[in-house]
C-alpha cells in the first residue's frame, strides 16, 4: 500500500532482488499469514491430541506419532512458502496453462499406473515411502487456469463459446479425479461457481444450483407430495405478489413439473446411480440413528464426541472419545470433533471465526487487486477453502454427506498442508507485488 | 464494474451465514442436547459385571448335588484372522469344513472386530487339544466361563434349573438389578433360594476404546465393587435314598416322597419321568426343553407338588378314622358289618369287629359307616342341615393335617389340593338340597378331593408323630454352618390328640403284617412298618395307585408317600417301591431282590 507503482514506458521495471525482498516483506498480507500459522499451530496441537494417551505419553515432537510427522510437513510447508515468495510472481500468471497441463497429464499418469488405495487409483508412489496424491494440486492448478482465462475474456457478454471453454477448464480434472474414485475430491471444484458469481456470471445459475441442492436434501427428508404442495403453493404466492409473473404463467407451471420430476428422480438416483457407499453416506445423513452402528457410525460417533464436550469443552488431552478410536479418521477428515470434545462449544466457534476471518480477509484482499486474473485466483483460493471447511465441519456435526475431504491447514497429512500452502501463497505473493500490476 | 463488485458482499454473506448456522448447530449439539454426553460415557467406560460363584447344593451327607464347572469356548474376532488352515481346525473340533465357514460367517457378520463364540462348550479333551495348537490360529482364543454342572444326574425337579432371564422377568421390578443376558434360577431350589444362591455381583468400570480394547481402570477403581461368591445350600435330600428311588420309578409316572417325621426334612423327592438337569446347562436348552414340555409323559410337571387334583382313595380312611376318634363317634372297639349293600367291598375279609381289622381290611362299608356316623351327629333335626354341620366341622378338622392348604414346602408352584366344602355342595346341589348319601364316596377317599403326593407324605409323618407336624423343606440351612429356619422348627398340631393315634397305628402295622401292604413288610430285617394301600380312581384310564408308610413303628424315622399312575392297585407297585425305599434308608441295603425285580418288571402297568 501506499508504494507508488514504478512504470517506465509502459513496461514493468523489475527491481533488484533485495529491494524486492524488503518490499515483499513490506507488501506481504501478514493477517492472512498470522491467521494460516494460527491454523497451523491449533491443528498440530489437536493432531497430538488425537494421539496422546495418558498410559504412553509420547512427546509431542516425537517422529513415531503424527504430530512429529506433521511437525515436519509444517516445516517443510515454510521452505515451499520462501519458495513461493522469492519466485518472481508474474511466473503463475504466465505459466499458468502449462502448470495445469502437466497436472491433468500427471493426473491421467495417476490412474493409469496407481495402485488402488482403499478403493481409490489417485495415490502415486514416489519411493521411499513417499506417495503424492496429484489430486491436491490440482484444485491451484485449475484456480490459476481459470483465472487465466477469465483475465482474457468477460463472462458478462453471452459468448457460449468463451462459457463452454471455461467449463472445459473448470471440469476436466474434477472428471478425471472421479474415474480415479476420488469423489470427495472432485466435488470441490464446483466451488468455483463462487469466483465465476463474482466475476460476471448470471446470478441464476448460482440460485438454480443452490436450489436444487435444496431440493435435493429436502426430498430426502420431507414426503414427496408435501413437498412439491409446498413449492407450488410457494410459486403461488410469488405469482400473487407480483403480477408481472402472471403473464409467465406458463414458464411457472413448467417449472414446477421439472421440480416434481426431479423430486421423483432422487429416489432413482440415490438408489440405481450412487454407489452403495455414496447411498449409505445420504442415509447417514438423513438418519443416522437408522443403523449407528452401520452406515451411521462416523455420524454417529462424531456427534457424540462433539456433544459431549459441552460448553466449555474437556480440556487439552482431555477427551475420552476422540482419544480411544471411537472417531475414525480422527487426525484427517474428522480431526474437527477433537475440537468440539476437548474446547467445547467455546472453542469450536473460535475456529470458525477464524476461518471466517481468514475468508472475508482473502476476499477484501482479491478485491484489491488490480488485474482480473489476480483478483478470480483470490476468489478462487476462498471458495475452495469455503467448500472444504462447509462439507469437512458439517459433516462432523451432521449437517452434510461424509465426504472424505479434510480441514484446510489443520488436518494431519503433508500433501494437503502443502497442495492448500501452495495455493495461499500464490495469492499473497501476487498481492504483494500488486503494486507493480498495471490496470489494464 | 460497480456492479459486480457489490456481489462480494453476496459472497461474504453466504460464508458467514455457514457460520453462523454451524455456530448454532455446535450450540445445540453441545449446550442444548444432553443426550450426546450420556451416549459418550458410556461408550468409553464400560462397566464390567464380575459374575460372581453361584451357590453350590450339598445333600444331607455332604455329597455334591449341583456344583459349577468351567466351561471352555472357542472365540473368534474375525478382524485378526490370517490365512487360517481350515483342514486343520475342523480336524481339531472335529466338524465338517461348510459348518466351519458357516461358524465364521455367522461370527463376521456380527462383528468384523468384536469376538463372537466360534465353538461353544468344548469338551475337555478338545480343549487340551486346542489349547496346544491354537498359537498357530491367530484371531482365536479360549473363554472360560462356569455352567452349572450336575454330577449324579439326580434329583431334577426339586433343583431345578437356571437360565437367561427372559424379558417379562426384567420388566418386573421383583427383578431389578438384573440385566439381559444374567442367569437366573427358573424353577425348583434354584428359584426358590436364587437370592441366596446368586451372591452379589461386582462391577469393575473401564475404559476402552472402540474396540473393546482395556485402558485400564477407570478413576484407578474409585467406583469398582468387588463380587461375593453365592452362598452354598445344605439340602435335606438324601442322595443315596433318592438315587435308589429314581432306579425303581425310572419308566413309570407317578411321584415318591419321602419325610423325616422328627423334623420334617425331605429325604427323597422324586416325580416321575424325570430328566438330567444337564440337560438344561448346553447349548441345546431352549430345544431340550421344548421336547420335555410338549412330551406326552409331561415331564415337567412337578408332581410331587402339583398333582393335586388326584384322589387320595383309601388312605383317606385313616384321617376320617381319626377325627372319627377325636369326635367320640367311634372307638376303637367300634364294628359295623360289612354290608355290601351300601359300598362295595372288594376285600374278601371277616367281619370288620373293631377299627384295627377295618383298617387291615380296608373295608369301604365299615369306613361309610364311620364317616356317616361323623358327619350325622343329630346336632340337627333337619338332615339336610344336620350333614352340612357335620362337612363344616370335618372339613376344619382335615384342614389342620395340612390337606387342602400350601404346606409351604420351600418349592415354588406348590398346589394346595382339593377338600370338598359346603360351599361347593352349595354350588353343585344347591343349598340343603344334599345330605350324606349325596356325598358318602368322601368316606373312601374319592370324590371332590385332591391330595399332593407331598400332603400324602406329610400325613404319614403326622401319624409318625402322633399329632404334628414340621413344615416340610428341602433345604436345611443356607451356608456350612447356617441354622435351620425358625419356620421349620415349629410344630403344627392336628385337631386330633394324640391318644387317638395309636389304634390307628395299630391298623396300619396289621396292614402291613396280614392286610393289604404285605409288598412293604420288612419284618425279616427287624423292621415293622406301618402303611396303607389305596387306589385313586381314574376315569382316564387305570387307576392310580398309593402307598403310603412309616417306619420303624417305634422311633419313627421316615414317612413316605408313593403314588403311581395307571398302575391299579396300590398293594402290587406303591406298596413294594416304599418297603424297598424304606429299607434302603434305614439299613442301606436291600435284601429283597426279587421283589426289586417285580418293581420293575413293571408288570403292573400293563393294560387289564
Amino acid at each position: 500500500m501506499g508504494v507508488e507503482p514504478k512504470v517506465l514506458g509502459g513496461r514493468i521495471v523489475a527491481p533488484s532482488s533485495r529491494r524486492t525482498s524488503r518490499k515483499i516483506i513490506q507488501n506481504l498480507d501478514w493477517v492472512t499469514v498470522l491467521l494460516y500459522f494460527l491454523l497451523v499451530a491449533l491443528g498440530w496441537m489437536n493432531i497430538y491430541a488425537v494421539v496422546y494417551s495418558p498410559d504412553n505419553i509420547v512427546n509431542i515432537f516425537s517422529f513415531e506419532i503424527n504430530s512429529g510427522k506433521q511437525l515436519v510437513w509444517i516445516g517443510t510447508a515454510v521452505i515451499l512458502i520462501i519458495m513461493l515468495l522469492v519466485v518472481d510472481y508474474k511466473i503463475y500468471e504466465h505459466l499458468a496453462y502449462p502448470i495445469y497441463g502437466s497436472i491433468i497429464l500427471l493426473l491421467l499418469f495417476t490412474l493409469a499406473v496407481a495402485s488402488p488405495v482403499a478403493g481409490s487409483r489417485s495415490w502415486l508412489d514416489l519411493g521411499g515411502g513417499v506417495r503424492l496424491q496429484p489430486a491436491e494440486l490440482a484444485k491451484f492448478a485449475t484456480a490459476l487456469a481459470v483465472s487465466k482465462y477469465l483475465s482474457g475474456v468477460n463472462l458478462r457478454h453471452q459468448n457460449m463459446k468463451d462459457q463452454m471453454k471455461l467449463a472445459a477448464i473448470t471440469f476436466l480434472p474434477p472428471v478425471i479425479i472421479i474415474l480415479q474414485n476420488e469423489t470427495g475430491t472432485a466435488l470441490v471444484f464446483g466451488a468455483f461457481i463462487l469466483a465465476f458469481f463474482r466475476e460476471g456470471m448470471s446470478p441464476l445459475i448460482l440460485i438454480i444450483g443452490g436450489s436444487a441442492a435444496a431440493i435435493f436434501i429436502l426430498t430426502l427428508l420431507v414426503p414427496k407430495l408435501y413437498l412439491i404442495l409446498g413449492i407450488a403453493v410457494l410459486m403461488g404466492l410469488a405469482t400473487w405478489l407480483d403480477y408481472r409473473l402472471m403473464r409467465r404463467i406458463k414458464t411457472m407451471i413448467f417449472i414446477l413439473v421439472v421440480i416434481s420430476g426431479m423430486i421423483f428422480s432422487v429416489d432413482y438416483f440415490v438408489n440405481n446411480v450412487l454407489q452403495p457407499h455414496q447411498q449409505n453416506r445420504i442415509k447417514a445423513l438423513i438418519n443416522p440413528e437408522a443403523d449407528p452402528l452401520g452406515f451411521g457410525w462416523n455420524v454417529t460417533q462424531s456427534k457424540i464426541a462433539i456433544g459431549s464436550g459441552g460448553f466449555w469443552g474437556k480440556g487439552f488431552l482431555e477427551g475420552t472419545q476422540t482419544k480411544f478410536d471411537f472417531v475414525p479418521e480422527q487426525s484427517t477428515d474428522f480431526i474437527f470433533c477433537t475440537i468440539g470434545e476437548e474446547h467445547g462449544w467455546i472453542g469450536s466457534t473460535v475456529l470458525i471465526a477464524l476461518f471466517m476471518l481468514l475468508l472475508i480477509r482473502i476476499v477484501a484482499v482479491a478485491e484489491r487487486q488490480k488485474s482480473v486474473f489476480g483478483r478470480t485466483y483470490g476468489y478462487c483460493v476462498a471458495s475452495i477453502i469455503f467448500f472444504h471447511f462447509l462439507v469437512n465441519v458439517g459433516m462432523t456435526i451432521g449437517l452434510a454427506p461424509v465426504v472424505g475431504i479434510p480441514l484446510p491447514f489443520f488436518s494431519y497429512g503433508g500433501s494437503s498442508l502443502w497442495s492448500f500452502t501452495v495455493l495461499l501463497f500464490i495469492l499473497l505473493a501476487i498481492d504483494a507485488n500488486r503494486s507493480q500490476e498495471l490496470v489494464r | 464494474m460497480n456492479y459486480l463488485e457489490n456481489r462480494k458482499y453476496v459472497i461474504q454473506a453466504i460464508f458467514l451465514i455457514v457460520g453462523v448456522v454451524f455456530a448454532l448447530r455446535l450450540f445445540y449439539i453441545q449446550v442444548v442436547d444432553s443426550s450426546y454426553k450420556q451416549a459418550a460415557e458410556t461408550n468409553a467406560i464400560k462397566p464390567i459385571i464380575q459374575y460372581p460363584f453361584r451357590g453350590l447344593i450339598y445333600d444331607r451327607n455332604g455329597q455334591l448335588l449341583v456344583q459349577n464347572t468351567p466351561v471352555y469356548d472357542l472365540m473368534v474376532i474375525p478382524k485378526e484372522v490370517k490365512q487360517v488352515d481350515t483342514l486343520r481346525l475342523c480336524k481339531l473340533l472335529n466338524i465338517p469344513v461348510e459348518d466351519a465357514r458357516e461358524r465364521f460367517k455367522k461370527a463376521r457378520t456380527f462383528s468384523y472386530v468384536q469376538p463372537s463364540i466360534f465353538f461353544q462348550k468344548l469338551s475337555t479333551e478338545d480343549f487340551a487339544r486346542i489349547q496346544d495348537n491354537l498359537i498357530d490360529f491367530p484371531g482365536f482364543y479360549i473363554n472360560a466361563r462356569t455352567a452349572r454342572g450336575y454330577p449324579h444326574s439326580s434329583l431334577s425337579h426339586a433343583l431345578g434349573y437356571i437360565a437367561e432371564i427372559s424379558p417379562k422377568q426384567l420388566e418386573d421390578s421383583a427383578y431389578k438389578g438384573y440385566r439381559p443376558g444374567d442367569y437366573i434360577g427358573k424353577s425348583g431350589i434354584e428359584q426358590e433360594y436364587e437370592k441366596f444362591l446368586m451372591g452379589r455381583r461386582g462391577v469393575k468400570y473401564k475404559m476402552v476404546n472402540v474396540r473393546g480394547v482395556d485402558k485400564g481402570s477407570f478413576k484407578d477403581g474409585a467406583y469398582d465393587t468387588l463380587s461375593v461368591a453365592g452362598q452354598n445350600l445344605i439340602s435335606t435330600i438324601d442322595l443315596d435314598l433318592q438315587k435308589y428311588g429314581e432306579f425303581l420309578m425310572n419308566g413309570a409316572k407317578g411321584s415318591v416322597v419321602a419325610i423325616e417325621p422328627s423334623t420334617g426334612e425331605v429325604l427323597a423327592y422324586i416325580s416321575s419321568p424325570f430328566y438330567d438337569p444337564n440337560l438344561f446347562t448346553g447349548k441345546d436348552y431352549g430345544k431340550n426343553y421344548m421336547k420335555l414340555l410338549t412330551s406326552p409323559d409331561k415331564t415337567m410337571f412337578n408332581r410331587p407338588i402339583m398333582a393335586s387334583s388326584n384322589p387320595p382313595g383309601s388312605i383317606f380312611k385313616l384321617a376320617h378314622a381319626l377325627i372319627a376318634l377325636q369326635e367320640g363317634v367311634i372307638t376303637p372297639n367300634t364294628g359295623y358289618p360289612c354290608n355290601q349293600a351300601l359300598v362295595t367291598c372288594s376285600h374278601a375279609h371277616p367281619a370288620p369287629t373293631d377299627l384295627t381289622i377295618a383298617i387291615k381290611t380296608s373295608c369301604n362299608p365299615y369306613f361309610y359307616q364311620v364317616y356317616r356316623a361323623l358327619l350325622n351327629q343329630g346336632k340337627s333335626k333337619n338332615i339336610f342341615k344336620d350333614t352340612a354341620i357335620g362337612l363344616a366341622d370335618w372339613r376344619e378338622q382335615i384342614l389342620t393335617f395340612g390337606f387342602g392348604t400350601h404346606l409351604g414346602i420351600d418349592l415354588p408352584n406348590e398346589k394346595q389340593g382339593i377338600i370338598a366344602s359346603n360351599k361347593m355342595y352349595d354350588r353343585i346341589y344347591g343349598e340343603n338340597r344334599w345330605k350324606f348319601s349325596t356325598i358318602y364316596s368322601l368316606s373312601i377317599g374319592q370324590g371332590e378331593l385332591g391330595v399332593t403326593p407331598l400332603q400324602m407324605a406329610n400325613f404319614m409323618a403326622i401319624i409318625a408323630n402322633r399329632g404334628f407336624y414340621y413344615q416340610p423343606h428341602i433345604i436345611r440351612s443356607v451356608g456350612e454352618h447356617g441354622k435351620p429356619l425358625p419356620e421349620y422348627q415349629k410344630r403344627h398340631y392336628t385337631s386330633v390328640a394324640a391318644k387317638h393315634y395309636a389304634p390307628i397305628i395299630e391298623g396300619m402295622a396289621a396292614v402291613v403284617q396280614s392286610g393289604t401292604g404285605v409288598n412293604a413288610k420288612l419284618e425279616k430285617v427287624g423292621i415293622t412298618v406301618c402303611g396303607k394301600t389305596g387306589t385313586a380312581e381314574n376315569p382316564q384310564g387305570k387307576d392310580h395307585a398309593v402307598f403310603v408308610a412309616f417306619a420303624p413303628k417305634d422311633n419313627p424315622k421316615i414317612a413316605i408317600a408313593v403314588y403311581v399312575e395307571n398302575a391299579g392297585f396300590g398293594a402290587q407297585s406303591a406298596a413294594p417301591i416304599a418297603g424297598l425305599m424304606i429299607e434302603k434308608y434305614l439299613t442301606d441295603s436291600v435284601s429283597r431282590k426279587p421283589m426289586e425285580q417285580w418293581v420293575l418288571s413293571r408288570k403292573y402297568l400293563e393294560v387289564e
